[in-house]
C-alpha cells in the first residue's frame, strides 16, 4: 500500500519545482473550466498567458504594464510574507492599501495647488503611515484582547471600502469636477504626481521601490536578527520567548511592516497609474498578494516571479474580457485554482510517498 | 428623522429573515470548528451556493432543486478544502483563503448570464389561522420554509453535539485529535464529514441570499457575510444557540442601518454601511477579551495539523 512518510526536511527539489507544476496544472484545469463555460479554452488560455508577452501588436504596451501591475503585488506580498513566516496572518492588506492611498492622497490634496518639492515625499510618508495605522487596529486588539487578527483585518477591508466611497463622494471630491464623483487627479498636480520614469512605459517610482524591497527583505531574513526572530516565532511562540523574542512586539512589527508596505503600494498606485480616488480605486491587489506570497514560497525572489505571473494574468484577463467577453472574475477563479494546486502539491515536498508491503507472518 | 416610521413588528420579522444566511453559515462553521478544523473559505462556499441555487431555481422553477443545488455546491467546494487539508495536509488558513478566492471567481463566471434576472418566488408555508393572529402571526408564522429549517437545524446541531455519541466523538476529535485517534476514532473521516456539513450549510446560506432575501444574482453579493459568520462562531463561543443571538445582532444592525438611511437620518450612508463590520469587531473584542471561561471555549486542536502515525 501507499505510505506517506514525513520528510525530515522539505525536499528542495520539490519545493522549487512545485510552483511550476502548479502553474501547468492550472493552465489545463483552467482550460477545462473555460471549455465547460462554453468559451474556447485554447483561445482563452492563449489570450491570458501568451498574448501579453508575445503578441507583436500588444507586447510593446503590455510588457512594461506587467512590471507596473506587479509592483504593488510585490510590495504588499513582501510585507505579508514577513507576517506569514511568523504565523501572523494579515488578511486585510486590501484595506491598508486603501487607507494608505486615502491618507497620502488626502495630505497631497490638502496642499493643492501649492507646488513644492516636499509635497511628494510627505505624501509618500503619509501613505505609509495610513497603512501602518490601519494595520495597528488588528495588531493592538490582538495584543490587548487576543482577538483574531485574520477576522479583524478582514472586517476592516469592508470598513475601508465604505470609507473610500464616502471620501470620494464627499470630503475629497474634486470641487471642479462638475458633480462627477472622485477626487482631483494627482497626475495633473505636478508636485504630487508619480509620473512615468521612462517615456511610454508607465513605469513609475513604485516599480523601482518594489525592486528594492525584494532585496531588503532578502537582507532582513538572511542577515538580520529580526529575520531569525520572525522565523522562530513562526515555529513556536513558546520557543521564541526563550530566544528573547517579545511576541507582542513581533505582532506589531509584522503588521506594521505589511500594513506600511500595503499603504506604500496604495499611494504609489494612486499618485501614478490610478490618478484619482474613486469608488473602484482598489482592484484586489491586497488579496492577490496573499497568493503571490504563497506562490513565491515566502521567498523574496520567488515573490517577484509570482507577482510577474499574477500581473500577467491581470493584463491577460483584461484582454480576454475585451476580446472574448470573459468576466474579469475569471482571473480570480484561475488565481484561486493556482493556489489550490500549489497547496496540494506542497504535499510532495513535505512527504515521501513510498510503497510498502506488509510483512507476512 | 422619524423613528416612528420603523414598525417594530415588521422590523423583527425582517431581521429574522436577514439573519438567516449568516446563521446557516455560522452554524455549519461551528460544527467544522468543533471537529478541530478552521475553514476560512465560508465566503467562497456561500457565494457558490448562491449562484448554483439561483441557476437551479431559475431553470427548473423548483425551490427544492434550488435548495439542493445550493447545498451540494457548497458541500462539493468544501470537499476540495477537506481533501487538501485532511488528506494532503495543506495549510488550513491558506487553503481556506484559496477557497474564497476561487469561489468568488467561479461564481462570477457561472453567474454572468444571470445578472439582473428575478427568480421564481419561494413559497411560504400556510399556517392557516395561526398566521392571522394579531401580533404572534406576524412574529412567528409569516416566514418562508427555510427560516424554519434553519432554526430546526440549530436545535438539531445542538442536540447532536451535546446529546449524542456521534457528537461526543466529533468534539473529542476537535479537542485532542491524537487522543481520539488512539481511541480508534477515524479523525480524517469525521472531519471530512464535518467539513462537508459546514459547506452544505454555507451553500444553503448563500442560496437563501440569492433565492429569497435579495432575490437576484449579483457578482460578489455575499459582501463579507461569510467572514462575519466566522466571527459569529467566536462570538457564540462555539455554542449553537448563541449563534442565533449573534445572527440576530448582525441582522438587526444591517437592517437598522438600512432603515436609518430610509428615514433620512443625517449621517453619511457610507458610515452607516460600516456598522455591521464595526459591530462585529467590537463583539470579537468583547468576547475574546473577557477573561472568564468564554474565551477559552475554542476546541483544543483547532487549526492544528493531524498526521496519522501507524
Amino acid at each position: 500500500m501507499l505510505v506517506f512518510e514525513r520528510r525530515r526536511e522539505p525536499s528542495r527539489f520539490w519545493t522549487a519545482i512545485t510552483p511550476v507544476l502548479a502553474v501547468l496544472v492550472t493552465l489545463i484545469a483552467g482550460g477545462i473550466m473555460f471549455a465547460i463555460l462554453g468559451k474556447n479554452p485554447v483561445e482563452a488560455i492563449k489570450t491570458i498567458f501568451w498574448a501579453p508577452i508575445f503578441d507583436p501588436n500588444l507586447s510593446a504596451y503590455a510588457r512594461p504594464q506587467i512590471l507596473v501591475k506587479a509592483a504593488p503585488l510585490v510590495l504588499i506580498a513582501i510585507g505579508l510574507s514577513i507576517g506569514f513566516k511568523a504565523n501572523i496572518w494579515n488578511i486585510g492588506a486590501e484595506g491598508q492599501y486603501i487607507m494608505g492611498a486615502i491618507l497620502g492622497g488626502g495630505v497631497a490634496l490638502a496642499f493643492y495647488p501649492l507646488e513644492a518639492w516636499w509635497i511628494f515625499p510627505l505624501m509618500i510618508v503619509s501613505g505609509i503611515v495610513g497603512g501602518i495605522a490601519w494595520a495597528m487596529i488588528p495588531a493592538l486588539l490582538k495584543i490587548k484582547f487576543r482577538t483574531n487578527e485574520i477576522l479583524v483585518s478582514l472586517m476592516l477591508v469592508y470598513v475601508s471600502e465604505h470609507f473610500l466611497a464616502s471620501v470620494s463622494l464627499g470630503l475629497l471630491r474634486n470641487p471642479d469636477g462638475i458633480g462627477f464623483p472622485g477626487s482631483r487627479n494627482l497626475q495633473h498636480y505636478t508636485s504630487a504626481s508619480n509620473g512615468e520614469l521612462f517615456v511610454g512605459t508607465g513605469i513609475h517610482l513604485g516599480v523601482i521601490v518594489a525592486l528594492v524591497s525584494i532585496f531588503a527583505l532578502y537582507g532582513l531574513i538572511r542577515f538580520h536578527r529580526l529575520g531569525f526572530q520572525v522565523r522562530v516565532t513562526g515555529q513556536s511562540v513558546r520557543i521564541s520567548r526563550f530566544a528573547g523574542v517579545n511576541p507582542n512586539l513581533m505582532v506589531i512589527f509584522c503588521l506594521a511592516a505589511s500594513g506600511g508596505l500595503a499603504g506604500l503600494a496604495g499611494i504609489f498606485e494612486l499618485s501614478g497609474p490610478a490618478g484619482q480616488l474613486s469608488i473602484d480605486f482598489n482592484v484586489g491587489y491586497g488579496f492577490t498578494a496573499i497568493i503571490v506570497a504563497f506562490l513565491g514560497r515566502l521567498n523574496p525572489f520567488g515573490i517577484a516571479l509570482a507577482a510577474l505571473l499574477m500581473s500577467l494574468t491581470y493584463i491577460g484577463g483584461d484582454l480576454a474580457q475585451f476580446m472574448l467577453n470573459l468576466p474579469s472574475a475569471a482571473i480570480q477563479a484561475l488565481q484561486g485554482m493556482l493556489l489550490f494546486f500549489l497547496l496540494s502539491m506542497d504535499f510532495l515536498s513535505q512527504y515521501r510517498i513510498t510503497i510498502k508491503h506488509w510483512a507476512r507472518g | 428623522m422619524d423613528f416612528a416610521a420603523i414598525n417594530p413588528l415588521i422590523f423583527f420579522s425582517t431581521m429574522v429573515a436577514a439573519s438567516i444566511p449568516v446563521l446557516l453559515a455560522a452554524l455549519g462553521e461551528l460544527v467544522v470548528e468543533k471537529s478541530g478544523v478552521l475553514n476560512l473559505g465560508v465566503e467562497g462556499m456561500m457565494i457558490i451556493g448562491a449562484v448554483c441555487g439561483f441557476i437551479a431555481i431559475y431553470h427548473t422553477g423548483s425551490p427544492l432543486f434550488g435548495v439542493l443545488a445550493s447545498i451540494i455546491a457548497g458541500g462539493l467546494l468544501a470537499l476540495i478544502f477537506g481533501i487538501l487539508t485532511q488528506v494532503l495536509h495543506s495549510n488550513q488558513v491558506a487553503t481556506g483563503l484559496a477557497l474564497t478566492l476561487f469561489g468568488l471567481g467561479l461564481s462570477a463566471l457561472l453567474g454572468q448570464p444571470y445578472a439582473g434576472i428575478k427568480p421564481p418566488t419561494f413559497p411560504k408555508p400556510d399556517f392557516g389561522l395561526l398566521g392571522d393572529l394579531p401580533v404572534l402571526g406576524q412574529l412567528f408564522f409569516k416566514y418562508d420554509y427555510l427560516v424554519y429549517v434553519a432554526f430546526i437545524l440549530v436545535v438539531g446541531v445542538s442536540y447532536f453535539l451535546n446529546r449524542t455519541r456521534g457528537g461526543l466523538i466529533l468534539r473529542s476529535i476537535g479537542e485532542n485529535h491524537d487522543a481520539a485517534h488512539a481511541l480508534g476514532y477515524h479523525v480524517v473521516r469525521v472531519r471530512l464529514a464535518a467539513i462537508m456539513f459546514g459547506g452544505g450549510c454555507a451553500g444553503l446560506g448563500g442560496g437563501y441570499l440569492a433565492m429569497i432575501r435579495v432575490p437576484q444574482w449579483t457578482e460578489g453579493m455575499t459582501a463579507g457575510v461569510g467572514w462575519i459568520a466566522l466571527a459569529l462562531v467566536v462570538f457564540a463561543s462555539w455554542r449553537p444557540y448563541r449563534v442565533i443571538l449573534g445572527a440576530f445582532l448582525f441582522g438587526g444592525v444591517t437592517l437598522l442601518q438600512l432603515n436609518l438611511q430610509a428615514v433620512g437620518i443625517k449621517v453619511n450612508p457610507a458610515y452607516l454601511s460600516m456598522a455591521p463590520y464595526l459591530i462585529t469587531i467590537v463583539a470579537l473584542v468583547v468576547i475574546s477579551g473577557s477573561s472568564n471561561r468564554l474565551s477559552t471555549q475554542a476546541p483544543g486542536s483547532l487549526g492544528r495539523l493531524f498526521h496519522k502515525t501507524m
